[in-house]
């Protein structure tokens, strides 16, 4: 297994310096994610105006996989619609699905085009072990948004 | 310096590849691997003389029991126990240590009493606890480790008194290694109280010689999967008199002596708490693995430990941006080291070793409650067994330089 596509530059540059920790400016859908097999941990504040995520707090320790994804989706989810973040989990997960052969909809021929620095996760498919972290956030944001209704 | 590695050859598993690398098993204090001996007495006893035990009065039946009760008698030689009637077969650790609190610790437990255990217990010899503590109104009072990640005698001391009715401590802890003083305990124990001592062996029993005459405890619980025998049996040892008030945690089949429609009465020690078909065929591979280390010697199992462990905290040591928890003092600590690296995640650490065929065990190890004391959310730790080497120590520590390299620690 080639750990230089696990651990890619990005995900390493997001797991030492995540994004979006910041506490809100108002009181937005909280939820709390948890990996109790290995102890990942993520706390995800959202703040939803008119259908809209404006606002994302999200705070975590854990492994670089569980981090990094957690850190690069609060950067891909600001601002996006409900529909839009729907989507783009359904893109995520698909990626991490070893099941469905990368219908994520990735374009080989330009890296990073459907989602951003998240596709350099991609290689998390061929450590099975590791795909519960990487969707951890994930799952944790279907929770916050469900708060948010 | 005793080295057993040329055992390996006894254990098929390490034959195996993983990734294209043989496989380096260095998780052992989670479950150890099973030698060719163990293997075929299984698989001779189900091929050509399996049945239930203590039932048939057909010639299969005879001697399935006959096995079931050399296995107990060969455990009982293994510990130095009085009789084979003070082994009580069970699950496992975690299933005598629930016995034990559900049954002991029901009947003997007050609204104000205190069950004391230490920082570094496994989940098994804390949840239990924390269970009994709820339904009696006891209390739990942990003792905290010493700086040498030890447990801290001084604190012992003042905290043993007359309220305290239970001591549940770890033998030999499974992230630390820690091997903790139980004679000097067990002293402190009785001089300040009346509280029974139960000893959680399941990392000690497949390491260290075990005397239960000399050992200072009441009851010793172990598992036979980390003493190279199979999953799904353990023992509970108890001195005879406290077996004998002790009422049994499950009915059913075999325990009992008499059964009316409102009442029954229950069969002698053991059996009393030997509710079911027993595990018989791992009681059987049980019964070879003790054999399998009587041959190998456990003083000769102890050096060896004590050499790879010495090896592994010196080569360790080596490694920039490592820090090891557990003892200095290596006679007080069994093949067991916890560390991190940097700020690599311990499950990263695992996953780039496992891409080298390297197990080992990233996370809280069951010890939430230490990890929280040490002030880390999760350690990788190595663990060591007959089959190790120092070659598995040299290629963990390949690995880890690799670890640093892909996540751009500097050389320092």
């Amino acid at each position: 297994m080639a750990l230089d596509e696990l651990y890619r530059e990005v995900i390493l540059d997001h797991y030492r310096n995540p994004r979006n920790r910041q506490p809100l400016g108002a009181p937005g859908a909280h939820a709390d994610g948890h990996n109790p097999l290995c102890g990942d941990e993520i706390s995800l504040d959202i703040l939803v105006v008119d259908d809209t995520v404006t606002e994302v707090s999200i705070v975590g320790r854990g492994c670089s996989i569980s981090q990094s994804s957690a850190s690069m989706m609060s950067e891909a989810i600001k601002g996006k619609t409900r529909a839009e973040i729907a989507e783009l989990t359904g893109r995520f997960k698909a990626m991490m699905d070893i099941d469905t052969e990368g219908d994520a909809g990735l374009d080989p021929d330009r890296p990073g085009s459907v989602l951003g620095d998240l596709e350099a996760l991609q290689g998390v498919r061929k450590f099975p072990v590791r795909i519960k972290c990487a969707n951890l956030a994930w799952t944790t944001l279907e929770e916050a948004l469900g708060e948010a209704k | 310096m005793t080295n057993l590695s040329h055992l390996r050859r006894d254990f098929p598993i390490l034959r195996r590849e993983v990734e294209g690398h043989p496989v380096i098993f260095l998780d052992s204090a989670a479950s150890a691997q099973k030698p060719i001996p163990v293997l075929d007495a299984m698989d001779r006893f189900y091929r050509s003389q399996y049945a239930n035990v203590h039932r048939g009065a057909y010639r299969l039946s005879q001697e399935a029991t006959e096995l079931y009760e050399d296995a107990r008698r060969r455990v009982a030689r293994f510990i130095n126990a009085g009789s084979p009637d003070e082994i009580i077969f069970t699950k496992g650790t975690t299933t005598a240590l629930n016995g034990l609190s559900s049954s002991w610790g029901y009947d003997h437990l007050e609204a104000g009493d205190r069950i004391v255990l230490s920082m570094m217990e496994h989940h098994a010899n804390v949840v239990p606890w924390q269970l009994v503590a709820k339904r009696t109104g006891a209390e739990l009072v942990y003792v905290p480790l010493t700086t040498g990640y030890d447990i801290d005698l001084d604190a012992l001391r003042s905290t043993i008194d007359s309220r305290v009715k239970i001591v549940s401590l770890t033998g030999m802890s499974n992230v630390l290694g820690t091997i903790p003083p139980m004679q000097q305990i067990s002293d402190i124990v009785r001089a300040q109280s009346e509280a029974v001592l139960i000893v959680d062996g399941a990392q000690l029993v497949p390491h260290v010689e075990v005397d239960v005459q000399t050992l200072g405890a009441d009851f010793l619980a172990f598992s036979a999967h980390k003493m190279l025998g199979p999953t799904g049996i353990g023992v509970l040892w108890g001195k005879p008199e406290l077996l004998e008030e002790m009422e049994p945690w499950e009915g059913g089949g075999e325990m009992i002596s008499t059964v009316d429609l409102y009442e029954s009465t229950w069969a002698p020690v053991p059996q009393k708490f030997e509710a079911g078909t027993p595990p018989i065929a791992e009681a059987i591979g049980l019964a070879a693995a003790v054999h399998y280390l009587e041959e190998i010697g456990m003083n000769a199992i102890r050096s060896h430990d004590l050499d790879l462990t010495e090896y592994a905290l010196h080569r360790l040591g080596e490694v920039p941006d490592l820090v090891q928890y557990g003892p200095t003092d290596i006679k007080s600590r069994g093949g067991v080291v916890s560390f991190t690296l940097g700020d690599v995640h311990p499950h990263d650490i695992a996953t780039i070793l496992d891409s080298r065929g390297i197990s080992v065990r990233a996370g809280h190890h069951c010890a939430k409650p230490l990890m929280a004391d040490l002030g880390v959310t999760a350690t990788a730790r190595a663990s060591f067994h007959v089959y190790n080497g120092r070659d598995d120590v040299d290629a963990l520590i390949e690995g880890l330089h690799e670890a640093r390299s892909l996540f751009g620690l500097s050389e320092g």
